[in-house]
């Protein structure tokens, strides 16, 4: 049935698309202010910067309700398991849990003015646009499905992740600086997640989406965070056996500067 | 001042982890005890992951037992024949441990397992400690002598053959115990995830009557021995280790440990014993709230190791 409906909606889409292709003749453009982030021993976190304009030509028609902006910036794929407390006997136990599969470990959506005044509510659910709306496959049986928007797991994953900063939905993140320019920062908190970020903006104008376009980051260890790393994983016999000497060295150090008698 | 960690993956205060080294560094010289099962908490308490915490932890305590076994072996109170025995015991435990570690896992309800055994454990050791050295105080106070080797103290296990003399702890038993001993704080040690250390030294004074001042020398070259393998087996299997994080916390732990084995010197052993108990009690206490409260959030994320 809910299959049917999308298959529908898809349809409806792609009529809607090649009806619509050449009256609409806006393009976005967009870039971040770093596309390389460097992870040095001083990062506490970062608010990266990203710029663009709608550009129109002739044919462009004039939009009544103005353009509006929605950006979303998608981190690395992760799987994270949720798990749920209950009282058994007098004591908390984790009773249930779930596997959320191959989901972004950072997650923005960031726009002009809220989600549902931007896009109808079917548009901001088929295009995933929200938070609310956004694709968290479970692991269910050996099945990989999304569940209902109020599944319990699933809101108690975005509000952990919210509250670790690591996925946000800000309505008034996207500014346009003249009608045309537009504006916006991108937190990164400190213990955000190593890897390539993917950025996509998409205009809207009149509740449609009628221009998209991407954009990517990635976040990398240098210097001396990067040789630790690397190390560790490529070499890692020789780095425990660097870390437990290190451990005697220091040990044997403090008894020697410590020594009294 | 904040640094990131390269294998944590997240920026901590500098002072703030030298200072956590620095306390439980105390505490484990003037104990005898890694401090394991106080430093993980910590760790996982300013943001870094179980598993880090974890791996990490045993780096800081090889450092910090290594400082406190050299100043102990200078003191001359460390056992090394006991301590060798009790690590034979010690290693098949520690393998045993491991396997009981995976298969609790695989159930799923490792965290069950290890949030119970610290609230029984830590609250029947505690317990114990303190009731035996308030009765040896107030027999003090009272001015009877102190019963350094009660007539009854010879329990049904001096009975067993493969006798040994141990000099320096000024004991003759059985190997039997003592390979026991080893092995149970091998076992539990794995499945807890502590160095074992705040267990070994109550079995010690109480089963084997090994002086309190020789049991924390002793018990401090088990920790250092089992710590420092266990450093080279998570990084290896693993890639866990945070360097930088343990170098910090190293540095505080063996500034701290020194102090530390010279306050614990400077204690009577019923003190100390006391001390100890009422420390084990209250951190076996913290687990039982932590099961029995309704904790803030009954939902948890945590991300799939390995993946």
């Amino acid at each position: 049935m809910r299959a049917r409906h999308h298959l529908t909606l898809l349809v409806v889409l792609a009529l809607s698309c090649i009806g619509a292709g050449p009256a609409e003749a806006e393009r976005i453009v967009a870039s971040v202010s770093n596309h390389r982030v460097r992870i040095t021993s001083s990062f506490t976190g970062l608010e990266l910067v990203l710029f663009g304009s709608v550009e129109r030509d002739g044919t462009s028609v004039p939009r009544r309700s103005g353009y509006d902006i929605v950006v979303t910036v998608t981190g690395p794929r992760e799987s994270l398991v949720t798990r749920r407390k209950e009282r058994v006997a007098g004591i908390w136990v984790n009773v249930e849990s779930r596997t959320f599969v191959d989901v972004p470990s950072y997650l923005a959506v960031l726009a002009t003015k809220p989600i549902d005044t931007i896009a109808g509510t079917e548009t901001a659910r088929r295009l995933r646009l929200g938070l609310a709306d956004t694709l968290l496959p479970q692991q269910i049986g050996a099945d990989l499905a999304d569940v209902v928007r109020d599944d319990p797991f699933r809101v108690a994953f975005l509000r952990l992740k919210s509250e670790r900063g690591l996925y946000l939905e800000d309505p008034h993140g996207v500014t346009f600086l003249t009608p045309t320019l537009y504006r916006t920062t991108i937190p990164l908190p400190a213990d955000v997640p190593i890897g390539d970020y993917d950025v996509d903006v998409k205009l809207f104008a009149d509740n449609a989406m009628i221009a998209r376009t991407s954009s990517a980051f990635e976040l990398i260890k240098v210097g001396f965070e990067q040789f630790v790393a690397t190390a560790a994983r490529d070499y890692s016999l020789l780095y425990g056996l660097a870390a437990a000497t290190m451990a005697l060295m220091t040990g044997w150090l403090g008894s020697v500067v410590f020594r009294r008698d | 001042v904040q640094i990131y960690l390269p294998i944590a993956d997240l920026p901590v205060n500098v002072f703030l982890v030298f200072a956590m080294g620095l306390a439980v560094g105390f505490i484990s010289g003037m104990f005898g005890i890694g401090g394991g099962f106080l430093m993980t908490p910590l760790l996982i308490f300013i943001g870094v992951s179980p598993a880090v915490s974890v791996a990490t932890v045993t780096t800081h305590i090889a450092a910090s037992s290594f400082s406190g076994v050299i100043n102990y072996w200078r003191r001359r109170a460390i056992d090394l024949a006991l301590a060798v025995m009790l690590l034979a015991g010690g290693f098949v435990g520690t393998a045993a441990g491991v396997w009981l570690f995976t298969v609790l896992r695989s159930v799923g309800q490792l965290d069950l397992a290890i949030g119970l055994s610290y609230v029984i454990l830590l609250s029947a050791v505690g317990s114990l400690m303190i009731a035996e050295s308030v009765r040896a105080i107030m027999r003090e106070r009272h001015g009877k002598p102190a019963e350094l080797r009660r007539p009854g103290s010879h329990t049904w296990f001096h009975g067993l053959p493969f006798k040994l003399r141990f000099k320096q702890s000024r004991i003759y038993v059985s190997v039997i115990p003592i390979w026991i001993i080893g092995f149970l704080i091998g076992f539990i040690g794995a499945v807890m995830g502590v160095g074992g250390g705040f267990l070994l030294v109550p079995m010690l004074i109480y089963l084997l009557r090994v002086p309190t001042a020789v049991v924390i020398g002793t018990s401090m070259v088990l920790t250092l021995v089992t710590m420092a393998s266990a450093t080279v087996l998570h990084a290896v299997t693993n890639h866990l280790v945070d360097a930088v994080l343990a170098l910090i916390l190293m540095v505080g732990g063996v500034i701290g440990a020194q102090f530390g084995a010279r306050a614990g010197q400077n204690l009577r052993g019923e003190r100390l014993r006391l001390l100890l108990g009422l420390l084990v009690l209250a951190v076996g206490l913290r687990f039982a709230i932590g099961l029995v409260l309704t904790p803030d959030d009954v939902y948890s994320i945590r991300m799939i190791e390995g993946d």
